[in-house]
Parts: structure tokens; C-alpha cells; sequence
């Protein structure tokens, strides 16, 4: 096992290279950030050359990428355009993000598997056609639209929640958007939970367990349950990193200013260094995941081996 | 074990939602501490620096808590002696200014002439990087502290000399009578020793000398502002303070705003147009603004730069539907633009309503003749430039290019060229990379024809993106500046947009209004013709 973790964190090394390095040509193809700095008014040229300078944007692409590497490793993620370091922009923003996160995982492990173990055991009853009705319509409904209407209902028309997040957003003030967040997830869950479920119910491990008289919670939960979560382990492994990274829309509903956002004004100010920088990160959280689930494989199911 | 993880996550959960009902509901977020409001904001894109903000949101916090030489008056637009005494000249090229006496930053550090000269110096010298650094372009020897190409060759302008501890003296350049006018803008305002002593330790809490002091900021959330007791103007603030709260999204300000969680929206979202009225009722307010949009051509590309192509261009001009697009489109938040200035200048001040005349009326007839005449559109379409990032200019892109289409009865007259970021769509502009027309705006530094006309159409001047170049406009601005009668000024400036009609150097759309929604609890809202709110007069409670 041990080896495996080695293995698997020397395999990180060039996707954690090669991703970083395909966003800084990206972020760079996009022209020059410092036009867009003065506003509707150009920059007089000296001002612009100096500002080049100082953010090293008069250096060729792959000077530019080695020293920010070189940077990088040293804990320096650079400076935004506003003069923030980028590492206390993220010192603010992931906290908040991970919490969101923490938020919306809870709410597919708890609803989603749960819904799921319920409908996958009573396959073709009505609760089944009523959760799988529901979820299509998760599914098929965009998150703004969800976020926005229960933000309309919940906020403003009936007054139980804040519409927006404050700057600190605690745990309590992200339980809505962190339901509008995982809702989609969610859906998937139930029904990845569902099906996998509604497989090995026929497995013989099940019918030998039932058989040999174990109580039917304890069927349910050791056997069926273990084997079946295996995909869904890897699903919502996956969906962390997704979550993180993809809580654009949800945060910008809720005023939260989290990962998201950042990367967002990151793009749209062409902020190179808070770009790279919150990318980066990802990119870790991704992999970090990712070799997590496989683990967790190895827990779930003792006959999954790694050499 | 795992049946134990259960319950632990189940309870998690519940406290978790006993805590969200527990802080919902009560909608008492915005009245928290007295007669201090609540408003949106948006994160500053540059660090705060008077020299160095040139975008609204700095702006509103730099007109908070510091006061300059002059202020603009929030209805007329008029330039008011604040802590000036007396700015005199006798060649509108020497100026002699005299501080008043009694103003102190909220520090308890006295402001005076040195406190402008250093702050100015500071502003202009290129080894600061400070964005607005042309602001002081006018003051002898800034070619000096900032030149265009090579290292500084000076700290200071020699323009600038301080004789006594309330006076300076300011020599210009080229003489320009309007100077004293420009001086209300935020650039121009005085800093204490402290912003030059510990610079960092300034940037994280600024302190000025204005109604407001700034009580607490943390970047990218929140700004709180407390009224400073003993601001010693005469525009001191009515409310305890201001809390500007940043937000991901000016949609979700307004549902705050409906929420009863915030008071002031001074940005209402274009969605929200259609329900503002029926929302707020009185409680809003659109009014104009001080900003013009304009389409722009680029005269560099030979196309658009030959003979008869003045026709061309006066065509499109009349070939768009303006009062229907801005009542379609903008909700009459816009008013459609019948000259190259705005009306927030005022009669007096330089505004002149249909200077533009018959090339601004929507006349599908006359505009396919003129552009037959003109020779046709070059290359047989026109494509408009835009950023499709921010400010939904796509949708009136899309109407303009409709309304020529419809009038030129051509599907393929005009489409729309979107440019994913702001930074790209400037960085095209600004190089001269555009072949068509492409979307220009102006937001006025401060109220005066000379900043509508000059920086946008003088040869090489700053924001002349388009190359746009004509001896006459030239010298008529060169004499309207030199010009000593205010009055006679205006009139030079206004014979320099007669030219700037003639030749159809832009396509004036229309001018731009600022709007504002507000809590019950306020009153006294009004916005200034930089279409911000003016916080100290508004009351709460």
C-alpha cells in the first residue's frame, strides 16, 4: 500500500506540471492584462511598461511560467492587480469554499445515498417512481434557477434565510446554498446509489447473507451497502474538486466569496497570477482526491489490491 | 462504529439548521448600529490610492473621506471652493492657490500647501505607477518625473513650489483656464505624512480628511466608514457611517435590498428594470450621468479614412433607431444622445442639445442614400466591436446592428464582433488592431466640455483610440483652453464639436443614467453627476 501512495504521488508531479503550465498559456493567450487595467482610457505607455515589468509580463511565456514554478515552490503565489498577495486572496476564499463544499457533500452522502438505498430496495413501488421522478428534475433544472428561486422564496418572499451570504459565512448560512450546490450531485448519487444497490441486492453474498439469518439492517448496511458505494465513493470523490471549482454560479447568487468568484474576476480582470495561483490549487484538491478514492477502494472492498 | 458516524453527521446537520433559521428571518442586518447604513459596493480593481483609482467603486470610497481643493456640487455640477481660499491667475498659466485655513486630516496632522504638493509629486512620478499620473500632465516638468520613454529624470515637477505653509504656486505648460475646475477630482486631493511614511500600513486603513473615517476594511468583503466628529466642512455627514459591502453580484444586491438586508443599491440590474418601479416606487432614482457611449471608428484602417467616407458614417448614424433602443432596450435608463458632451454639464456649462441635429434622427431613407453616396459600407458590412464580459453590451449591439439592418434593408449589413474580456476588447482597441466600428465610452473625469472633447478626439490624445485626427478641432481646443472668459470657452469648445459633427468622428448613441434604490429607512438620496450616491446627505432613520 505504501508504495502505491509513492507511486501514485510521483504520477501527480507531471499532471500537476503539465496542468499548470496548459492554464498559464491559456490565461496568456488572451492578450495583454494591463490594456484593460486603466479602463476606458489607455494607460500612457511609460506607466503600462512599468507596470509590465513589475508583474513580469515583458518576459517571453516560458520564462514567465519557470519563474512562477520556481516561486510557487517557495510558497510565493505572487500579487494581484489590486495589490493583494494572492495567497491571502486564497487564505480568505478556500476556507469559505471548503466549508461550502463540507456543506453540499454532506448533503449528497446523507440524502443521496439514503434516497438512494430506499429506492433501490423497493424498486417500481411509488417511492422509487417518485425519487426518480424528482431527480430528473434536479437534473434537468439548471442551478441558477434552483439558486434563484429559493433564494426568491426562501430570502426574500418568506424571510427565513439571508438572501446573501455575509463575508465570514458560517456554516449555518450555507446550508441553502450549499443544497443548491450539491442538488444536481445529488440527484446523480440517488441514482448511481439506486442502481448499484438494486444490482447486488441479487449478489450472492447478499442471499448467502440473508440466509444464514443476519438481521436485515445488518444486510443491509454491511454487505449490500459496502459494495455497493464503490462507484459512488468515486463519483463523489470526484465531485469534490468539481464542487470547489465549479461554484461559480451558486456563489455569485449567494454573495459568497469563495473560489469561485475569485477565479471568475480572476478571468474577467485577466489576472493572471490569482488564475494560475487558484488553479494550481485545484489541481491538487483533484488529485489529492482522486488518490483518496482509490484508498478508500481498498477499505470499502479488501479484495481490491494494489501492488 | 459507522452507525456512530451517522448520528455525529445527523446532528451536525441539525445544529446546522437550527443555526440557519436562528440568523434568517429577521432581516435586521441593515439596521445594526444606529444611523449607519448599508450599501453595495464593488472590490476596487487597483490598490486605493487617489492617483491610482480610476474606476467608480475606488472613487465613491476616495469622495468619502477625503476632500480636495474643490468639489463638485451634486446637482449642478458646478466646481466649488472646499478647501480652497482663493485659486487666482492673471495668464490662466501661473495659478497662485491659498489653502484654507482649520483643515486637519482625521489623524489630528494639519493639511497644507506641502500636504497638495507632495501628494500631486507623488501622483505624477512614474516610479509610483499611479494610473490617473496624466491627471497632472498640465503642471511644468511632468515630463520630467514621468516621462514617455526612459527613467525619471526628476523627482519633482518644477511646476509646483510651495511659499507658504497655506500657499503654492502651480505654472502650466500651455495655458489652460479651465484648470482650476479640474481640480475637484480625486486625483488632486492632499495625503498626509502618514500615506508616505508607511505606505502599507496607509493602504490597509486610508486616512483622509473627508466626512467619513474609515473605520475598518477588509479587502474584498467590507468597508465600514464611521462620520469623522470633528470634519471641520461644511458637508459633514447626516447618517453615523457607511457600510460598503462588496457583492459577487449587483442581482443579488437588489434581492438584499428587497430582503430588507441592505439599504442603498446604487446599481440597479438591468433584469430589474421592468420591477423597479413597482418595487421601490419612489424609492428609486435614475438620473443622467455624466457618460456618454459612442461608437468609434477606426480612421487608421484606409477604409474608413478616405473621401465620402464621412457619408458612411453619418448613414449609420442615422440609421439607428436610438429613442427605440433606449426604451426597448435600457428602460429610458438611458436618454438617446443628441450631442458629444452629456447633460449633467448644463446649458451654461457646455451641454448643447441637438448639436448633433438631423445626423442623430432616425431616417432609414436618408441613411441608404447618404451611404450610397458615401461610396457603401466598406467591405460591403460593418462589424461592431465589443467586450462580451461585462456591461451586457451585446444586447444593444445586437439592437443597433438590427435597427441599420432594417433600415438598409440588408441582413447582412451589421453584425455584432464580440471580444471575450474587457482587457482584450482594450488591448485590440488600444493597438489599433480593430477593421469596423467598435463601441467606446466615456465616463467624465469631471464636468467640463474640454474632458468629453479632448481626450477623445485631439491628435494622439489619450483615449483617441480610433486615430482620429483634424487640424481645426486642434486649434479650436488649443484656443478654447487658452481662453481666460469661461463663457467664451465653452462656446470655442462647442465650435470644436461643430467639427467633430461635420466630420462624424463617433457615432453618439446616448447618455447614461445612474440609478439608486433605497430601504424605507433612508431618506435624502441623490446621486452626483458621477452617478454616485452622495452618502453624507443621506439621512437614516
Amino acid at each position: 500500500m505504501g508504495q502505491y501512495v509513492v507511486r501514485r504521488l510521483l504520477q501527480m508531479v507531471p499532471v500537476f506540471i503539465g496542468a499548470t503550465l496548459l492554464i498559464f498559456l491559456m490565461v496568456n493567450v488572451m492578450g495583454d492584462p494591463v490594456a484593460g487595467l486603466c479602463g476606458d482610457r489607455q494607460c500612457d505607455p511609460a506607466t503600462a511598461a512599468r507596470l509590465r515589468k513589475e508583474f513580469g509580463l515583458d518576459q517571453p511565456v516560458w520564462q514567465q511560467y519557470l519563474t512562477y514554478m520556481g516561486n510557487v515552490f517557495t510558497g510565493d503565489f505572487g500579487t494581484a492587480f489590486n495589490g493583494q498577495e494572492v495567497t491571502e486572496l486564497m487564505s480568505t476564499a478556500f476556507p469559505v469554499t471548503i466549508r461550502l463544499t463540507i456543506v453540499a457533500i454532506v448533503f449528497e452522502i446523507l440524502i443521496g445515498i439514503t434516497l438512494g438505498v430506499l429506492t433501490g430496495l423497493r424498486r417500481g413501488r411509488p417511492v422509487d417512481t417518485g425519487v426518480l421522478l424528482t431527480t430528473l428534475v434536479v437534473i434537468s433544472v439548471p442551478t441558477f434557477v434552483t439558486g434563484l428561486l429559493l433564494q426568491l422564496l426562501l430570502g426574500v418572499e418568506w424571510g427565513w434565510i439571508r438572501p446573501s451570504v455575509s463575508p465570514a459565512a458560517p456554516f449555518g448560512e450555507l446550508i441553502v446554498p450549499g443544497l443548491v450546490l450539491a442538488s444536481v450531485s445529488l440527484a446523480y448519487v440517488t441514482r448511481l446509489t439506486r442502481t448499484s444497490i438494486a444490482e447486488n441486492r441479487r449478489s450472492d453474498y447478499v442471499r448467502t447473507a440473508i440466509a444464514k439469518g443476519l438481521p436485515r439492517r445488518r444486510v443491509i448496511t454491511r454487505h449490500l451497502l459496502r459494495n455497493s458505494l464503490i462507484p459512488v465513493v468515486t463519483f463523489i470523490g470526484a465531485d469534490i474538486g468539481f464542487l470547489m471549482g465549479g461554484a461559480i454560479v451558486t456563489e455569485r447568487i449567494f454573495n459568497i466569496h469563495g473560489v469561485g468568484f475569485q477565479l471568475y474576476q480572476g478571468i474577467l480582470r485577466q489576472n493572471t497570477q490569482t488564475v494560475v495561483g487558484f488553479v494550481t490549487v485545484l489541481v491538487l484538491v483533484f488529485l489529492l482526491c482522486n488518490l483518496v478514492v482509490d484508498l478508500l477502494y481498498a477499505v470499502l472492498d479488501p479484495r481490491i489490491r494494489y501492488a | 462504529m459507522r452507525g456512530a458516524t451517522h448520528v455525529r453527521w445527523a446532528a451536525c446537520a441539525m445544529a446546522v439548521a437550527l443555526a440557519a433559521t436562528a440568523c434568517g428571518g429577521g432581516g435586521d442586518g441593515a439596521g445594526a448600529g444606529g444611523a449607519v447604513l448599508s450599501a453595495s459596493w464593488t472590490d476596487p480593481q487597483n490598490p486605493l490610492e487617489p492617483a491610482n483609482t480610476n474606476e467608480v467603486q475606488g472613487g465613491k470610497v476616495l469622495n468619502m473621506i477625503f476632500r480636495g481643493l474643490k468639489q463638485y456640487d451634486p446637482k449642478t455640477g458646478e466646481a466649488e471652493d472646499v478647501l480652497a481660499e482663493k485659486i487666482e491667475t492673471t495668464d490662466s498659466q501661473n495659478y497662485t492657490v491659498t489653502v484654507k485655513d482649520g483643515w486637519t486630516f482625521s489623524n489630528g496632522e494639519k493639511v497644507t500647501a506641502k500636504s497638495f504638493v507632495d501628494a500631486w509629486n507623488y501622483g505624477a512620478s512614474l516610479k509610483n505607477n499611479q494610473k490617473n499620473a496624466y491627471f497632472f500632465g498640465y503642471i511644468d516638468g511632468y515630463d520630467q518625473v514621468h516621462p514617455a520613454k526612459g527613467e525619471q529624470r526628476a523627482e519633482t515637477m518644477s511646476g509646483l513650489k510651495v511659499t507658504g505653509e497655506r500657499t503654492f504656486t502651480v505654472r502650466l505648460s500651455q495655458k489652460f483656464s479651465s484648470f482650476p475646475d479640474t481640480l475637484g477630482y480625486n486625483a488632486f486631493v492632499p495625503l498626509p505624512r502618514a500615506f508616505f511614511d508607511d505606505h502599507a500600513a496607509w493602504l490597509a486603513k486610508p486616512v483622509g480628511n473627508g466626512p467619513y473615517t474609515v473605520q475598518s476594511y477588509t479587502k474584498g468583503s467590507e468597508m465600514r466608514l464611521a462620520r469623522w466628529d470633528a470634519y471641520p466642512g461644511e458637508d459633514a455627514a447626516r447618517n453615523d457611517g457607511v457600510t460598503l459591502k462588496v457583492y459577487t453580484d449587483n442581482n443579488t444586491a437588489y434581492t438584499d435590498l428587497m430582503a430588507g438586508n441592505l439599504d442603498l443599491v446604487d446599481d440597479v440590474p438591468a433584469q430589474q428594470l421592468k420591477n423597479v418601479r413597482a418595487d421601490l416606487g419612489d424609492r428609486y432614482l435614475n438620473t443622467p450621468a455624466g457618460i456618454i457611449q459612442t461608437l468609434a471608428f477606426p480612421f487608421y484602417d484606409k477604409k474608413w479614412n478616405r473621401p465620402g467616407s464621412d457619408k458612411v458614417r453619418k448613414g449609420l448614424s442615422r440609421a439607428i433607431d436610438r429613442e427605440q433602443i433606449t426604451e426597448t432596450i435600457f428602460q429610458k435608463t438611458r436618454t438617446p444622445a443628441t450631442d458629444w458632451t452629456s447633460p449633467v454639464l448644463g446649458a451654461e456649462g457646455g451641454y448643447r442639445e441637438g448639436l448633433c441635429g438631423q445626423w442623430c434622427d432616425y431616417d432609414p431613407a436618408a441613411a441608404r442614400k447618404l451611404i450610397e453616396e458615401g461610396g457603401g459600407l466598406p467591405g460591403g458590412q460593418v462589424k461592431i466591436t465589443y467586450n462580451a464580459d461585462t456591461g451586457s453590451h451585446k444586447l444593444w449591439v445586437d439592437a443597433v446592428c438590427n435597427s441599420i439592418n432594417n433600415a438598409l434593408d440588408n441582413d447582412r449589413a451589421c453584425v455584432g464582433n464580440p471580444i471575450g474580456t474587457f482587457a482584450d476588447f482594450r488591448s485590440k482597441s488600444t493597438t489599433q488592431k480593430l477593421s469596423g466600428p467598435f463601441r467606446a465610452g466615456w465616463q467624465m473625469d469631471y464636468p467640463l466640455p474640454q474632458n468629453f472633447l479632448q481626450p477623445l478626439y485631439y491628435t494622439n490624445a489619450s483615449s483617441n483610440d480610433g486615430k482620429w485626427s483634424n487640424e481645426e478641432f486642434d486649434r479650436l481646443v488649443d484656443q478654447a483652453n487658452a481662453e481666460t472668459d469661461v463663457a467664451k470657452a465653452v462656446e470655442t469648445f462647442q465650435e470644436a464639436e461643430k467639427v467633430v459633427r461635420d466630420h462624424m468622428a463617433a457615432i453618439p448613441l446616448w447618455y447614461q443614467n445612474g440609478s439608486a434604490g433605497w430601504s424605507e429607512r433612508l431618506s435624502n438620496v441623490a446621486l452626483n453627476p458621477f452617478s454616485v450616491p452622495v452618502y453624507e446627505q443621506i439621512k437614516v432613520g
